[in-house]
């Protein structure tokens, strides 16, 4: 998949937060084959001092995008994004203004704003937003080429919340790349999201808390690549009743 | 002589375990004060293996077991197990502790009162586990460094050390290329009016804290976990978390003197675990992380069976300072 005129081996995005150790986040995005991993820039970013964790994070070799987790205005969103811009060297930035801080729902007026502001100062946003159509279409005009809508609340596990919103999303962006953010918690999730024609998934929690990252990571990439390819073969109609895969004409009438 | 960097936690468990072999041990430390630039000095001084567990490798466990007993011998320990509560809402995560984790039993809100006086009827659900302990950190250390003098070691005080030694202890100021800070935040609370007798860990998805009963009234409250080297004093939003999870165990404390706020950098390698590695014939402790007390008894007796080893085979290699 392209977004921003670049193209992405995976449609597995990695989150690096909450991992047991660098080590095993190390593990597991090697098992996840993930074309992305986002990372925190709010609290590890002060004066740069997480560099020992982002070096790490670079030995992988994978394509590193900033976030502005943590951020609950656009204003401190925009400075967090200059900061990660400095830090890692790219304009890619994964956007969030957080409206709520205990649902973590976007704010998505922020979120609008900050992303005119970075997108003419030469950003490539991602943004975290809902499955709200007006506000997609404002971030496009804002500028962005790829949209990251919500399956569920951060870190909440609980899959896709309103698949309708997400296929409606889907429909009245068909040439948008879209990617599903949040809420992500168990392989048949991310299928799922993929089922709908979304382009890629963005997860953590999922991976990181789970007993086994690794394994975890690679049940994740399995289940991406599954729903995806299930999606573009054009599953059959779902019906409510049995059809016999095999014809009914021929059989002995017993009665 | 065996010369020795640092008299943080792991220098000094080092120079006691050697010491106590008949090794002549001789410390080095950069402060003018025991323990002014160590990491144990924010710590929780819990000895929780099982709890741990949660988010450690096995190892943790097998290497922390011997713990409590190498502690008894050197400063008191509080062998009262460690209570695990979570907020109503956030219950699933007690579920999610409790499959990670072994060594417990369920309690019910009942028996959490039973336990824990002060929060009678503030949760409904936890886990005990019985065999964990706490220390003090502060006293741990001071008695460690007593005990190794009484073995005949030397500390020297506001001494750098000299350019080649047999043991470095560090901690963060080593500098080996793997080891990366992780910072934590803490505080230390003087609330009488509310008698806690165990370690309480409260879990929460973000924010999980701990709260170590010293005694007295004061207790330590801790930790967070960033990834930053930054040293400077505890963020507003570390200690909104901290103090407003300590409100959550139980509102009472919500007039508690606020004594102390700190933060310490853990030296932490890339797995989490800490290491001995032999560089330019100095050994390096190193990557305790978040686990010192529980780990530096079977990492310290490591060293020393290394150290020991070298200098019954090569006594020449050792150097004199």
């Amino acid at each position: 998949m392209e977004i921003y005129g670049e193209t992405l081996s995976s449609r597995l995005f990695l989150g690096t937060a909450q991992y047991p150790s660098p080590a095993i986040l190390q593990e597991a995005i090697a098992a996840s084959g993930a074309a992305l991993v986002t990372v925190s820039m709010r609290r590890e970013g002060i004066h740069g001092s997480g560099a020992g964790f982002w070096n790490l994070l670079r030995d992988t070799g994978v394509r590193i995008l900033p976030n502005t987790a943590g951020c609950h205005s656009a204003r401190e969103a925009v400075t967090t994004a200059h900061m990660a811009r400095e830090v890692f060297g790219t304009p890619w930035i994964k956007l969030e203004v957080i409206g709520h801080a205990d649902t973590l729902q976007p704010d998505v007026f922020g979120l609008v704003e900050a992303a005119k502001i970075l997108s003419d100062d030469g950003f490539k946003v991602f943004p975290y937003t809902t499955d709200d159509l007006v506000v997609g279409e404002r971030l496009q005009a804002a500028g962005c080429e790829v949209l990251m809508p919500w399956g569920a609340p951060i870190g909440s596990g609980r899959g896709l919340a309103n698949p309708e919103g997400l296929r409606a999303m889907r429909a009245h962006f068909p040439e948008l790349p879209l990617v599903v953010d949040a809420g992500i918690g168990r392989p048949s999730d991310a299928a799922a999201a993929m089922e709908l024609g979304l382009d890629a998934v963005l997860l953590n929690t999922a991976v990181a808390k789970a007993g086994d990252p690794v394994g975890m990571a690679r049940a994740m990439a399995l289940a991406v690549e599954a729903g995806h390819l299930g999606h573009r073969a054009d599953p059959m109609e779902r019906r409510d009743m049995a059809v016999p895969s095999t014809p009914v004409l021929g059989l002995a009438e017993l009665t | 002589m065996i010369t020795i960097a640092g008299a943080g936690l792991a220098g000094l468990a080092c120079a006691y375990a050697l010491a106590r072999r008949g090794g002549a041990v001789r410390v080095f430390e950069r402060a003018d004060t025991l323990g002014a630039a160590s990491a144990s000095r924010y710590a929780g001084g819990m000895l929780a293996p099982w709890c741990e567990r949660e988010s450690a490798e096995d190892t943790v466990v097998s290497l922390g077991s011997r713990a409590f007993d190498w502690w008894a011998r050197i400063t008191p320990v509080h062998r009262r197990g460690t209570l695990v509560v979570a907020p109503r809402r956030d219950r699933t995560e007690v579920a999610r502790f409790a499959r990670r984790t072994s060594a417990y039993r369920e309690v019910s809100g009942a028996e959490i009162g039973a336990l824990e006086p002060a929060l009678t009827g503030r949760f409904d659900r936890g886990l005990f586990f019985p065999e964990e302990a706490h220390l003090d950190p502060r006293q741990a250390l001071a008695d460690l460094a007593t005990s190794v003098t009484q073995h005949g070691g030397e500390i020297h005080l506001a001494t750098p050390a000299p350019p080649r030694v047999d043991l470095d202890c560090t901690g963060i100021a080593a500098a080996l290329p793997d080891l990366r800070a992780v910072r934590g935040e803490m505080a230390i609370l003087h609330c009488p009016e509310v008698e806690i007798s165990r370690t309480l860990r409260l879990l929460h998805p973000r924010t999980p804290i701990y709260l170590v009963p010293r005694g007295g009234g004061t207790y330590t409250l801790g930790a967070t976990m960033i990834e930053s080297d930054h040293a400077g004093p505890p963020t507003l939003r570390a200690l909104m978390e901290l103090l407003g999870a300590a409100y959550a165990l139980s509102p009472a404390f919500a007039e508690a003197e606020v004594v102390e706020t700190g933060a310490g950098l853990r030296p932490a390698f890339a797995n989490n675990l800490p290491r001995l590695d032999w560089r330019d014939g100095t050994l390096f402790l190193n990557g305790l992380y978040r686990h010192g007390f529980l780990l530096a008894p079977a990492m310290a007796e490591a060293a020393a069976d290394q150290l020991m080893e070298m200098r019954d085979e090569n006594p020449r290699e050792f150097r004199t300072a």
